[in-house]
């Protein structure tokens, strides 16, 4: 391996094997670095100061304050069933996608995806609308006394409709990968259905499953758009944390929306490192077996 | 169905017959959620939005305030999704092509905007531009407005878009390797020449699709927007947000008719999407890779 970049860089007409001879390296990596560190790296440093100037005391006690410690309970309670739910559902959509041919498969295959593509304001209206006691589904579901819209039940709703293609477009490739023959071989061999999921397929996408749903509890958790509208935004009880930081702006309190955005950036941050970790395991493990 | 060698003819047949029922019922389930989960919010929206009929969803939609909203919403999108095209490409020519330290840690520092909640991207802004931020009392010094104006609504779109160009490039571009640029090169032809006639044409699906996911991200963001807005009606209000206001106004006709705008708009990013897909071959499974594995 060559050890530092630059000396590769222009070594670049010398062909030695383990150096490119494309030009353009340093031109491009350096608008990256400086690109990257302009947009993200320096208002992400901004915020974590900000978090960091207040003392650790301030801190804690701004992020642990009665109503932040609720909003983080309807959040991430709601994220976590949500993403739960999304991992059912996205697990037999990504399935039936890719075993199954069907009328109009390609169709259904496009219309996943629709959740990344729809303005979360407009999802969030839509679904509110839909929910509410008057609305198409909300009106079957009042009179058995299930309220969904201004409840948890549709901060969960909302949620789950924004993580979904997560779990779908992790899982439907490697699906897609693995070998029908597998399990007929299993089957071949007395494997019942339920031995033939749990043996077979589950074991190979229980990574991408799980990376799937980890990414679709990231996203439930820092969901705003989609949410807000259906979830009636009642402190202590409907209230998400990304909502109370937008609130603690508008009420000029800059320290407290700065300190429970730290906190959240925690749970982003570890969200990402667990996503890398199972992604790092699951190559180990493939390069074992190659 | 315990036995260890091959199975008898009747069990054969019976289990052929379970997996097709088997396979009706898990189409049918799916197809079914997606219709109720996906479909119906669509649906629902276009309802909402002509429940007074044409007249009065033409008249909703030739408002100024929704106009005003759409070009700005245009104009946003038309910066930040340039700006992060050539992101991609920088870096995804410096991380396909070259080796060096740090890699892996730049390619996971691409995806940290897919991980950050909207509302937090919009609030470092704030954190650095806003009137207490860092740079806060020099910009209203000099008179210059970055939060609650324009740039503002571009800087948190582009943060949010970020990753989009370059995520799509960068495996398609490993996937392809280098020789055709090398052999470029070899010939004589020079960085640009190399680029313009090589890369791109070959990378030029890729491009195209990243380019749309980051469009339509643009176009409907709604949280990190919203932060550094200020909500001013005709001025920094986006055409998501637009939608938000006239809910809250309770001219519920209104929102939904400018959403369906938004919901047309998704509509053709996921027919483009999946266009390119089946013409184009990314996204598809690629039969090299399992050649090689």
């Amino acid at each position: 391996m060559v050890k530092m970049p630059k000396t590769e860089a222009r070594k670049t007409w010398s062909l030695a094997t383990r150096s490119s001879p494309l030009p353009g390296f340093r031109l491009t990596i350096g608008f990256t670095l400086i690109y990257l560190t302009v947009i993200v790296l320096i208002p992400l440093t901004a915020i974590l100061l900000h978090g960091a100037r207040l003392g650790f005391g301030v801190f804690l006690h701004t992020v642990t304050s009665p109503r932040v410690l609720a909003s983080y309970r309807v959040t991430l309670g709601c994220a976590a069933i949500a993403a739960l739910l999304s991992a059912i559902s996205g697990m037999l959509v990504a399935w039936v996608l890719a075993r199954y041919s069907f009328p109009g498969k390609r169709i259904v295959d496009a219309l996943v995806d629709l959740p990344f593509a729809l303005p979360t304001a407009v999802a969030g209206i839509s679904l509110t609308a839909l929910y509410a006691e008057n609305g198409w589904i909300g009106r079957y579901l009042e009179p058995h006394g299930i309220h969904v819209a201004f409840t948890p039940l549709g901060i969960m709703m909302a949620m789950s409709f924004v993580g979904f293609p997560f779990v779908v477009r992790s899982v439907q490739p490697v699906l897609e990968d693995l070998d029908p023959a597998m399990e007929e071989a299993a089957a071949s061999l007395g494997a019942n259905v339920w031995q033939r999921f749990t043996r077979v397929i589950a074991p190979v996408a229980f990574p991408a499953l799980l990376t799937g749903t980890a990414l679709a509890f990231a996203r439930a958790a820092g969901e705003y758009g989609s949410v807000i509208f259906i979830a009636g935004n009642m402190p202590m009880k409907t209230e998400i944390t990304a909502l109370l930081i937008v609130t603690k702006l508008e009420e000029y309190d800059y320290t407290g929306a700065a300190a429970i955005a730290g906190a959240m950036l925690a749970l982003s941050f570890t969200i990402m490192l667990l996503v890398n970790v199972i992604q790092w395991w699951v190559q180990r493990r493939e390069g074992k077996r190659v | 169905m315990s036995g260890r060698g091959a199975l008898p003819p009747s069990a054969l047949l019976r289990a052929s017959i379970q997996q097709r029922v088997g396979r009706m019922v898990l189409i049918v389930a799916a197809l079914v959620f997606l219709a109720v989960f996906l479909v119906l919010p669509v649906a629902a929206v276009f309802t909402q939005a002509l429940s007074q009929g044409w007249k009065m969803y033409s008249d909703s939609i030739y408002q100024e305030d929704v106009l005003s909203a759409l070009r700005l919403t245009g104009l946003v999108a038309c910066i930040s999704v340039p700006l992060n095209m050539v992101f991609g490409i920088a870096a995804s020519w410096a991380i396909t092509r070259f080796e060096f330290h740090g890699k892996s840690l730049l390619i996971t520092l691409i995806d940290i905007p897919l991980a950050v909640s909207p509302v937090v991207a919009g609030l470092m802004y704030v954190e650095i531009f806003g009137l207490h931020g860092w740079l806060g009392p020099w910009l209203s010094e000099h008179n210059l407005h970055i939060i609650f104006a324009v740039p503002g609504i571009v800087l948190a779109t582009v943060f949010v878009t970020f990753p989009f160009v370059a995520r799509e490039l960068i495996p398609f571009m490993q996937a392809q390797g280098s020789d055709e640029e090398v052999a470029a090169v070899v010939l004589g032809a020079n960085g640009w020449n190399v680029f313009w006639r090589v890369t791109l044409p070959n990378i030029k699906w890729a491009l195209l699709y990243g380019t749309i996911l980051a469009a339509a991200r643009s176009i409907g963001e709604f949280g990190a927007v919203s932060v550094v807005s200020g909500h001013i009606r005709g001025q920094t209000t986006t055409l998501p947000l637009e939608v938000e206001m006239l809910y809250n106004e309770y001219n519920f006709t209104a929102a939904f008719a400018a959403a369906s705008l938004l919901t047309l708009a998704a509509i053709v990013t996921l027919v483009l999407k999946k266009t390119i897909e089946l013409t184009s071959g990314v996204h598809q499974p690629v039969e090299e890779k399992e050649v090689q594995s």
